[in-house]
Protein backbone atom coordinates (compact mmCIF):
# COMPACT_ATOMS: atom_id res chain seq x y z
CA UNK A 1 0.00 0.00 0.00
CA UNK A 2 2.72 2.87 0.99
CA UNK A 3 5.21 1.38 -1.22
CA UNK A 4 2.67 2.18 -3.84
CA UNK A 5 2.44 5.62 -2.30
CA UNK A 6 5.68 5.85 -2.87
CA UNK A 7 6.19 4.73 -6.27
CA UNK A 8 3.41 7.11 -7.30
CA UNK A 9 5.35 9.88 -5.32
CA UNK A 10 8.49 9.41 -7.42
CA UNK A 11 6.48 9.33 -10.84
CA UNK A 12 5.17 12.54 -9.24
CA UNK A 13 9.17 13.56 -9.19
CA UNK A 14 10.19 12.15 -12.58
CA UNK A 15 7.45 14.35 -14.23
CA UNK A 16 8.20 17.66 -13.19
CA UNK A 17 11.89 16.58 -13.36
CA UNK A 18 11.49 16.21 -17.11
CA UNK A 19 8.98 19.30 -16.79
CA UNK A 20 11.43 21.80 -15.64
CA UNK A 21 13.76 20.53 -17.98
CA UNK A 22 11.64 21.34 -20.90
CA UNK A 23 10.69 24.73 -19.51
CA UNK A 24 14.43 25.58 -18.75
CA UNK A 25 15.43 24.34 -22.50
CA UNK A 26 12.76 26.88 -23.49
CA UNK A 27 13.98 29.54 -22.05
CA UNK A 28 17.24 29.02 -22.88
CA UNK A 29 16.27 28.79 -26.84
CA UNK A 30 14.98 31.43 -26.83
CA UNK A 31 17.62 33.83 -25.08
CA UNK A 32 20.00 32.19 -27.93
CA UNK A 33 17.74 32.78 -30.46
CA UNK A 34 17.43 36.51 -29.06
CA UNK A 35 21.29 36.94 -28.95
CA UNK A 36 21.54 34.82 -32.79
CA UNK A 37 18.76 36.53 -34.02
CA UNK A 38 17.74 32.84 -35.09
CA UNK A 39 14.38 31.64 -36.39
CA UNK A 40 15.01 28.12 -35.94
CA UNK A 41 15.29 27.98 -32.16
CA UNK A 42 12.30 30.88 -32.25
CA UNK A 43 9.96 28.00 -34.00
CA UNK A 44 11.53 24.94 -31.56
CA UNK A 45 10.37 27.28 -28.60
CA UNK A 46 6.69 27.47 -30.08
CA UNK A 47 6.03 24.04 -30.73
CA UNK A 48 7.69 22.85 -27.26
CA UNK A 49 5.07 24.87 -25.70
CA UNK A 50 1.97 22.04 -26.66
CA UNK A 51 4.39 19.76 -24.93
CA UNK A 52 4.61 21.68 -21.13
CA UNK A 53 0.94 22.15 -21.11
CA UNK A 54 0.61 18.46 -21.57
CA UNK A 55 2.88 17.42 -19.48
CA UNK A 56 1.35 20.55 -16.84
CA UNK A 57 -2.04 18.77 -16.98
CA UNK A 58 -0.37 15.62 -16.43
CA UNK A 59 0.93 16.50 -13.71
CA UNK A 60 -1.39 18.04 -11.51
CA UNK A 61 -3.84 14.58 -12.80
CA UNK A 62 -1.24 12.94 -10.69
CA UNK A 63 -0.97 14.85 -8.00
CA UNK A 64 -4.98 15.11 -7.67
CA UNK A 65 -4.95 11.18 -7.59
CA UNK A 66 -2.47 11.02 -5.13
CA UNK A 67 -4.21 13.21 -2.58
CA UNK A 68 -7.15 11.62 -3.42
CA UNK A 69 -6.73 8.24 -3.07
CA UNK A 70 -3.66 8.50 -0.26
CA UNK A 71 -4.22 10.88 1.54
CA UNK A 72 -1.22 11.93 2.36
CA UNK A 73 0.23 14.07 5.44
CA UNK A 74 3.17 15.78 6.83
CA UNK A 75 6.34 16.03 4.43
CA UNK A 76 4.63 13.57 1.74
CA UNK A 77 1.90 16.51 1.81
CA UNK A 78 3.97 19.20 1.30
CA UNK A 79 5.92 17.99 -1.19
CA UNK A 80 2.95 17.25 -3.54
CA UNK A 81 1.48 21.12 -2.77
CA UNK A 82 4.89 22.25 -3.66
CA UNK A 83 4.84 20.01 -6.99
CA UNK A 84 1.75 21.21 -8.05
CA UNK A 85 2.71 25.13 -7.15
CA UNK A 86 6.19 24.43 -9.26
CA UNK A 87 4.02 23.10 -11.68
CA UNK A 88 2.21 25.99 -12.46
CA UNK A 89 5.10 28.03 -12.15
CA UNK A 90 7.08 26.27 -14.75
CA UNK A 91 4.12 26.39 -16.97
CA UNK A 92 4.73 30.22 -16.86
CA UNK A 93 8.40 29.77 -17.14
CA UNK A 94 7.10 28.28 -20.75
CA UNK A 95 5.17 30.84 -21.79
CA UNK A 96 7.71 33.51 -20.77
CA UNK A 97 9.91 31.73 -23.01
CA UNK A 98 7.27 31.83 -26.03
CA UNK A 99 6.46 35.42 -25.14
CA UNK A 100 10.41 36.24 -25.53
CA UNK A 101 10.48 34.20 -29.17
CA UNK A 102 7.74 36.10 -30.42
CA UNK A 103 9.66 39.26 -29.31
CA UNK A 104 12.53 37.79 -31.54
CA UNK A 105 10.27 36.91 -34.25
CA UNK A 106 9.42 40.61 -34.64
CA UNK A 107 12.97 42.04 -33.73
CA UNK A 108 14.60 39.89 -36.76
CA UNK A 109 12.01 41.91 -39.41
CA UNK A 110 13.72 45.21 -38.25
CA UNK A 111 17.54 46.60 -39.02
CA UNK A 112 19.64 45.07 -36.38
CA UNK A 113 20.10 48.22 -34.10
CA UNK A 114 22.95 48.56 -31.22
CA UNK A 115 21.43 48.62 -27.89
CA UNK A 116 23.01 49.85 -24.74
CA UNK A 117 21.58 46.96 -22.52
CA UNK A 118 23.44 43.25 -22.05
CA UNK A 119 20.35 40.49 -22.36
CA UNK A 120 22.92 37.64 -22.61
CA UNK A 121 24.35 38.46 -19.37
CA UNK A 122 20.47 38.97 -18.09
CA UNK A 123 19.70 35.45 -19.76
CA UNK A 124 22.93 34.12 -18.15
CA UNK A 125 21.36 35.21 -14.57
CA UNK A 126 17.94 34.10 -14.65
CA UNK A 127 19.27 30.68 -16.20
CA UNK A 128 21.12 29.95 -13.49
CA UNK A 129 18.32 30.92 -11.15
CA UNK A 130 16.10 28.49 -12.70
CA UNK A 131 18.56 25.50 -12.87
CA UNK A 132 19.33 26.30 -9.06
CA UNK A 133 15.68 25.94 -7.88
CA UNK A 134 15.28 23.08 -10.11
CA UNK A 135 18.62 21.35 -8.50
CA UNK A 136 17.37 22.65 -4.82
CA UNK A 137 14.30 20.54 -5.95
CA UNK A 138 16.00 17.31 -6.94
CA UNK A 139 18.63 17.36 -3.85
CA UNK A 140 15.78 18.22 -1.39
CA UNK A 141 17.88 21.58 -0.09
CA UNK A 142 16.63 24.26 1.35
CA UNK A 143 20.17 25.87 1.16
CA UNK A 144 20.10 25.89 -2.49
CA UNK A 145 16.96 27.43 -2.50
CA UNK A 146 17.79 30.23 -0.36
CA UNK A 147 20.64 31.26 -2.68
CA UNK A 148 18.01 31.78 -5.47
CA UNK A 149 16.24 34.20 -3.15
CA UNK A 150 18.86 36.08 -2.94
CA UNK A 151 19.68 36.38 -6.53
CA UNK A 152 16.25 37.76 -7.52
CA UNK A 153 17.43 41.17 -6.63
CA UNK A 154 20.22 41.33 -9.10
CA UNK A 155 17.57 40.20 -11.96
CA UNK A 156 15.54 43.22 -10.37
CA UNK A 157 18.47 45.77 -10.71
CA UNK A 158 19.08 44.49 -14.27
CA UNK A 159 15.56 45.10 -15.58
CA UNK A 160 15.50 48.32 -13.80
CA UNK A 161 18.41 49.63 -15.17
CA UNK A 162 17.84 47.56 -19.17
CA UNK A 163 14.36 50.24 -18.35
CA UNK A 164 16.42 53.58 -17.70
CA UNK A 165 18.80 53.10 -20.29
CA UNK A 166 16.61 51.69 -23.20
CA UNK A 167 13.72 54.42 -22.47
CA UNK A 168 17.12 57.20 -23.13
CA UNK A 169 18.00 55.44 -26.12
CA UNK A 170 14.48 55.68 -27.70
CA UNK A 171 14.80 59.62 -26.77
CA UNK A 172 17.98 60.01 -28.05
CA UNK A 173 17.34 57.85 -31.74
CA UNK A 174 13.43 57.40 -32.30
CA UNK A 175 14.61 55.24 -35.13
CA UNK A 176 15.25 52.18 -33.28
CA UNK A 177 12.54 52.74 -30.84
CA UNK A 178 11.01 49.17 -31.99
CA UNK A 179 13.82 47.34 -31.42
CA UNK A 180 14.39 49.19 -27.71
CA UNK A 181 10.73 48.12 -27.22
CA UNK A 182 11.38 44.62 -28.23
CA UNK A 183 14.54 44.30 -25.94
CA UNK A 184 12.63 46.14 -23.12
CA UNK A 185 9.75 43.47 -23.29
CA UNK A 186 12.44 40.49 -23.08
CA UNK A 187 13.95 41.55 -20.04
CA UNK A 188 10.63 41.99 -18.81
CA UNK A 189 10.02 38.36 -19.93
CA UNK A 190 13.48 37.20 -18.72
CA UNK A 191 12.85 39.21 -15.08
CA UNK A 192 9.23 37.39 -14.52
CA UNK A 193 11.17 33.63 -15.27
CA UNK A 194 13.26 35.23 -12.43
CA UNK A 195 9.77 35.62 -10.20
CA UNK A 196 8.79 31.98 -11.18
CA UNK A 197 12.47 30.87 -10.11
CA UNK A 198 12.33 32.37 -7.15
CA UNK A 199 8.43 31.09 -6.25
CA UNK A 200 9.82 27.40 -6.89
CA UNK A 201 12.46 28.26 -4.10
CA UNK A 202 10.05 29.17 -1.85
CA UNK A 203 7.90 25.64 -2.66
CA UNK A 204 11.17 23.76 -1.97
CA UNK A 205 11.89 25.64 1.11
CA UNK A 206 8.10 24.90 2.14
CA UNK A 207 8.47 21.36 1.07
CA UNK A 208 12.08 20.63 3.13
CA UNK A 209 11.30 22.87 6.15
CA UNK A 210 7.82 23.46 6.20
CA UNK A 211 8.42 26.91 6.22
CA UNK A 212 5.94 29.48 4.62
CA UNK A 213 9.00 32.05 3.48
CA UNK A 214 6.84 33.82 0.54
CA UNK A 215 6.95 37.52 0.49
CA UNK A 216 9.26 37.79 3.58
CA UNK A 217 6.66 37.19 6.23
CA UNK A 218 8.52 35.21 8.57
CA UNK A 219 5.89 34.86 11.27
CA UNK A 220 2.23 33.54 10.57
CA UNK A 221 -0.29 35.43 12.12
CA UNK A 222 -3.62 34.34 12.77
CA UNK A 223 -6.12 36.59 12.27
CA UNK A 224 -8.24 35.74 14.96
CA UNK A 225 -5.18 36.00 17.00
CA UNK A 226 -5.27 39.66 16.06
CA UNK A 227 -8.75 40.66 17.34
CA UNK A 228 -7.61 38.59 20.59
CA UNK A 229 -5.00 40.90 21.02
CA UNK A 230 -7.07 44.00 20.43
CA UNK B 1 -19.03 21.79 31.35
CA UNK B 2 -15.74 19.83 30.62
CA UNK B 3 -12.56 19.98 32.73
CA UNK B 4 -9.36 19.87 31.39
CA UNK B 5 -6.97 16.85 32.24
CA UNK B 6 -3.51 17.49 33.46
CA UNK B 7 -1.51 13.84 33.63
CA UNK B 8 2.23 14.11 35.37
CA UNK B 9 4.89 11.39 35.37
CA UNK B 10 2.06 8.35 34.44
CA UNK B 11 3.62 5.28 34.35
CA UNK B 12 1.49 1.97 34.20
CA UNK B 13 2.84 -1.91 34.26
CA UNK B 14 0.99 -5.16 33.60
CA UNK B 15 2.66 -7.31 35.61
CA UNK B 16 6.54 -6.85 35.73
CA UNK B 17 5.81 -5.31 31.92
CA UNK B 18 5.77 -1.45 31.88
CA UNK B 19 3.20 -0.32 28.99
CA UNK B 20 3.86 3.68 29.78
CA UNK B 21 6.78 5.47 30.37
CA UNK B 22 6.88 8.67 32.08
CA UNK B 23 3.56 10.74 30.57
CA UNK B 24 3.48 14.18 30.71
CA UNK B 25 0.57 15.88 28.76
CA UNK B 26 -2.01 18.75 29.23
CA UNK B 27 -5.61 17.92 27.56
CA UNK B 28 -7.62 21.40 27.68
CA UNK B 29 -11.09 21.64 28.20
CA UNK B 30 -13.88 21.57 25.40
CA UNK B 31 -11.49 20.09 23.19
CA UNK B 32 -11.26 16.96 21.16
CA UNK B 33 -7.43 15.21 21.81
CA UNK B 34 -6.28 12.56 19.89
CA UNK B 35 -4.18 9.76 20.64
CA UNK B 36 -2.51 7.82 18.03
CA UNK B 37 0.20 5.54 17.79
CA UNK B 38 0.92 1.72 16.30
CA UNK B 39 -0.66 -1.08 17.75
CA UNK B 40 0.53 -2.00 21.65
CA UNK B 41 2.04 1.41 21.59
CA UNK B 42 -0.07 2.13 24.87
CA UNK B 43 -2.68 4.11 23.48
CA UNK B 44 -5.86 2.08 25.03
CA UNK B 45 -3.46 2.02 28.59
CA UNK B 46 -3.23 5.60 28.13
CA UNK B 47 -6.87 6.68 28.43
CA UNK B 48 -7.90 3.88 30.95
CA UNK B 49 -5.49 5.27 33.50
CA UNK B 50 -7.27 8.39 32.70
CA UNK B 51 -10.41 6.52 34.74
CA UNK B 52 -9.15 3.88 36.42
CA UNK B 53 -10.18 1.23 34.31
CA UNK B 54 -6.53 0.12 34.00
CA UNK B 55 -6.23 -1.67 37.68
CA UNK B 56 -9.25 -3.69 36.77
CA UNK B 57 -7.06 -5.85 34.82
CA UNK B 58 -5.30 -8.20 37.55
CA UNK B 59 -2.29 -7.63 38.10
CA UNK B 60 -2.05 -4.49 36.42
CA UNK B 61 -0.72 -0.95 38.28
CA UNK B 62 -0.30 2.58 37.53
CA UNK B 63 1.17 5.48 39.27
CA UNK B 64 1.59 9.21 38.55
CA UNK B 65 -0.86 11.91 38.68
CA UNK B 66 -3.40 12.79 37.15
CA UNK B 67 -5.98 15.57 37.81
CA UNK B 68 -9.03 16.21 36.27
CA UNK B 69 -10.26 19.88 37.01
CA UNK B 70 -10.57 19.95 40.91
CA UNK B 71 -10.32 16.01 41.15
CA UNK B 72 -7.16 13.87 41.92
CA UNK B 73 -7.59 10.96 40.08
CA UNK B 74 -5.07 8.63 41.77
CA UNK B 75 -5.41 10.62 45.47
CA UNK B 76 -8.31 10.65 47.78
CA UNK B 77 -11.21 9.89 45.09
CA UNK B 78 -12.50 6.55 44.50
CA UNK B 79 -12.75 5.24 41.58
CA UNK B 80 -16.43 4.71 41.50
CA UNK B 81 -16.51 8.49 41.80
CA UNK B 82 -13.85 9.51 38.84
CA UNK B 83 -15.66 7.09 36.21
CA UNK B 84 -19.26 8.84 37.08
CA UNK B 85 -17.16 12.03 35.78
CA UNK B 86 -15.73 9.98 32.69
CA UNK B 87 -18.27 8.32 29.97
CA UNK B 88 -16.38 6.00 28.30
CA UNK B 89 -17.51 4.49 24.61
CA UNK B 90 -15.97 1.25 23.49
CA UNK B 91 -14.44 0.26 19.45
CA UNK B 92 -17.72 -2.22 19.57
CA UNK B 93 -20.90 -0.73 20.41
CA UNK B 94 -22.39 -2.70 23.80
CA UNK B 95 -25.90 -1.65 24.78
CA UNK B 96 -27.05 -3.99 27.14
CA UNK B 97 -29.04 -6.88 24.47
CA UNK B 98 -31.54 -7.43 26.60
CA UNK B 99 -32.73 -4.07 27.80
CA UNK B 100 -34.84 -1.55 25.76
CA UNK B 101 -33.41 1.82 24.28
CA UNK B 102 -34.66 3.36 26.81
CA UNK B 103 -33.66 1.17 29.57
CA UNK B 104 -30.34 1.63 27.73
CA UNK B 105 -29.38 4.57 28.49
CA UNK B 106 -31.29 5.42 31.89
CA UNK B 107 -29.19 1.98 33.19
CA UNK B 108 -26.87 4.75 34.74
CA UNK B 109 -28.99 6.35 36.41
CA UNK B 110 -31.21 3.58 38.02
CA UNK B 111 -27.37 2.16 38.94
CA UNK B 112 -26.84 5.51 40.44
CA UNK B 113 -30.37 5.14 42.73
CA UNK B 114 -31.79 7.64 40.78
CA UNK B 115 -35.56 6.98 40.84
CA UNK B 116 -37.90 10.17 39.42
CA UNK B 117 -39.42 9.11 36.58
CA UNK B 118 -40.11 12.39 34.65
CA UNK B 119 -37.13 13.49 35.37
CA UNK B 120 -35.20 10.04 33.54
CA UNK B 121 -37.33 10.86 30.53
CA UNK B 122 -36.58 13.89 30.37
CA UNK B 123 -32.92 12.86 30.90
CA UNK B 124 -33.09 10.00 28.68
CA UNK B 125 -34.86 12.37 25.82
CA UNK B 126 -31.84 15.03 26.28
CA UNK B 127 -29.12 12.20 26.07
CA UNK B 128 -30.47 10.53 22.93
CA UNK B 129 -30.76 14.27 21.08
CA UNK B 130 -26.75 15.14 22.28
CA UNK B 131 -25.96 11.92 20.58
CA UNK B 132 -28.10 12.69 17.58
CA UNK B 133 -30.05 8.97 17.70
CA UNK B 134 -33.35 10.61 19.07
CA UNK B 135 -34.97 11.39 15.81
CA UNK B 136 -34.52 7.60 14.84
CA UNK B 137 -35.69 5.90 17.93
CA UNK B 138 -37.96 8.43 19.56
CA UNK B 139 -40.90 6.15 18.62
CA UNK B 140 -39.92 2.89 19.71
CA UNK B 141 -38.11 3.43 22.42
CA UNK B 142 -39.30 1.58 24.98
CA UNK B 143 -40.72 -1.77 22.30
CA UNK B 144 -36.94 -2.18 20.57
CA UNK B 145 -34.43 -3.45 22.25
CA UNK B 146 -30.81 -1.89 21.82
CA UNK B 147 -29.24 -4.59 20.07
CA UNK B 148 -31.86 -4.47 17.15
CA UNK B 149 -30.21 -1.29 15.84
CA UNK B 150 -27.83 -1.15 13.35
CA UNK B 151 -23.99 -0.66 14.54
CA UNK B 152 -23.65 3.30 13.56
CA UNK B 153 -26.82 3.26 16.25
CA UNK B 154 -26.10 1.34 18.96
CA UNK B 155 -22.60 3.79 19.34
CA UNK B 156 -24.54 6.10 19.67
CA UNK B 157 -26.61 4.67 22.00
CA UNK B 158 -23.80 3.60 23.79
CA UNK B 159 -23.23 7.47 23.79
CA UNK B 160 -26.02 8.55 24.97
CA UNK B 161 -25.53 6.39 27.88
CA UNK B 162 -22.23 7.44 28.80
CA UNK B 163 -24.03 10.96 28.56
CA UNK B 164 -26.71 10.40 30.81
CA UNK B 165 -24.92 10.42 34.10
CA UNK B 166 -23.34 13.81 32.92
CA UNK B 167 -19.74 13.05 33.01
CA UNK B 168 -17.69 16.43 32.13
CA UNK B 169 -14.98 13.87 30.06
CA UNK B 170 -15.54 11.82 27.66
CA UNK B 171 -13.17 8.96 26.70
CA UNK B 172 -13.51 7.08 23.53
CA UNK B 173 -11.72 4.15 22.60
CA UNK B 174 -11.63 3.80 18.57
CA UNK B 175 -15.43 4.66 18.49
CA UNK B 176 -16.00 4.28 14.79
CA UNK B 177 -13.57 1.70 13.79
CA UNK B 178 -16.60 -1.20 12.98
CA UNK B 179 -18.44 1.35 11.81
CA UNK B 180 -19.26 2.64 8.35
CA UNK B 181 -18.49 5.83 6.56
CA UNK B 182 -21.84 7.13 7.09
CA UNK B 183 -22.15 6.52 11.08
CA UNK B 184 -18.55 7.05 11.15
CA UNK B 185 -19.24 10.71 9.52
CA UNK B 186 -22.30 11.28 11.80
CA UNK B 187 -20.18 10.17 14.95
CA UNK B 188 -17.63 13.01 14.06
CA UNK B 189 -19.51 14.99 13.95
CA UNK B 190 -20.90 14.37 17.19
CA UNK B 191 -18.18 14.68 18.84
CA UNK B 192 -17.61 18.17 16.92
CA UNK B 193 -20.96 18.83 18.74
CA UNK B 194 -20.37 17.63 22.25
CA UNK B 195 -16.82 19.76 22.56
CA UNK B 196 -19.04 22.81 23.29
CA UNK B 197 -20.13 20.14 27.16
CA UNK B 198 -17.35 17.81 27.45
CA UNK B 199 -13.68 17.57 26.96
CA UNK B 200 -12.97 14.22 24.77
CA UNK B 201 -9.74 11.99 24.54
CA UNK B 202 -10.31 9.82 21.26
CA UNK B 203 -8.11 6.68 20.65
CA UNK B 204 -7.63 6.10 16.73
CA UNK B 205 -5.92 3.94 14.36
CA UNK B 206 -7.62 6.46 11.77
CA UNK B 207 -4.85 9.50 11.17
CA UNK B 208 -8.30 11.24 8.66
CA UNK B 209 -9.93 11.00 11.47
CA UNK B 210 -7.80 12.53 14.46
CA UNK B 211 -7.17 14.97 12.53
CA UNK B 212 -11.26 15.72 11.17
CA UNK B 213 -12.20 16.12 14.79
CA UNK B 214 -9.15 16.70 17.29
CA UNK B 215 -7.88 20.06 18.05
CA UNK B 216 -4.50 18.61 20.19
CA UNK B 217 -2.59 15.43 18.62
CA UNK B 218 -0.45 13.10 21.26
CA UNK B 219 2.06 10.25 19.09
CA UNK B 220 2.48 7.34 21.08
CA UNK B 221 5.26 4.71 20.77
CA UNK B 222 6.65 1.78 22.85
CA UNK B 223 4.74 3.48 25.80
CA UNK B 224 5.97 6.86 25.63
CA UNK B 225 4.62 10.13 24.20
CA UNK B 226 6.84 11.05 21.04
CA UNK B 227 4.89 14.38 20.55
CA UNK B 228 2.24 16.29 21.52
CA UNK B 229 0.90 19.64 19.76
CA UNK B 230 -1.48 21.43 18.02
CA UNK B 231 -3.18 18.89 15.56
CA UNK B 232 -2.03 20.60 12.39
CA UNK B 233 1.01 20.85 13.37
CA UNK B 234 0.98 17.23 13.62
CA UNK B 235 -0.10 16.46 10.45
CA UNK B 236 1.45 19.11 8.49
CA UNK B 237 4.58 19.41 9.88
CA UNK B 238 5.33 17.67 13.14
CA UNK B 239 8.80 17.97 14.82
CA UNK B 240 9.83 14.89 15.59
CA UNK B 241 11.18 12.65 12.96
CA UNK B 242 9.57 9.41 14.31
CA UNK B 243 5.77 11.19 14.25
CA UNK B 244 6.48 12.02 10.82
CA UNK B 245 7.52 8.31 9.89
CA UNK B 246 4.72 7.06 11.42
CA UNK B 247 1.69 9.69 10.20
CA UNK B 248 3.16 9.36 6.28
CA UNK B 249 3.19 5.43 6.82
CA UNK B 250 6.89 4.58 6.73
CA UNK B 251 7.08 1.98 9.56
CA UNK B 252 4.46 1.03 12.42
Amino acid sequence: MRTRFQQGLDDLRQRLLRMGGLAEQAVDRACQAYIERDLTRCRMVLENESLINLAEREIDEVAFDLLALQQPMAIDLRFILAVVKINADLERVGDQAVNIAERVMDMVELPPAELPVDIGRMATAVSAMVKRALESFIEGKAELAQAVLEMDNVVDRMRDEAFITLVRKMNDSPEVTRQALDALLVARNLERVADHATNIAEDVIFWVRGADVRHNVTEFVNPTEISERR
Amino acid sequence: MGVGIQVEHLNAWFGKTQALYDINITMPANHATAIIGPSGCGKSTFVRCLNRMHETISDARADGKVRMGELDVYNGTSATQIRRRIGMVFQKPNPFPTMTIYDNVAAGLKLNGFRDRRRTDEIVERSLQLSALWDEVKDTLRKKSGASLSGGQQQRLCIARALAVEPQVLLMDEPCSALDPISTGKIEELIFQLKARYTIVIVTHNMQQASRVAEFTGFFLMGKLIEFDKTEKIFTNPSEKRTEDYITGRFG
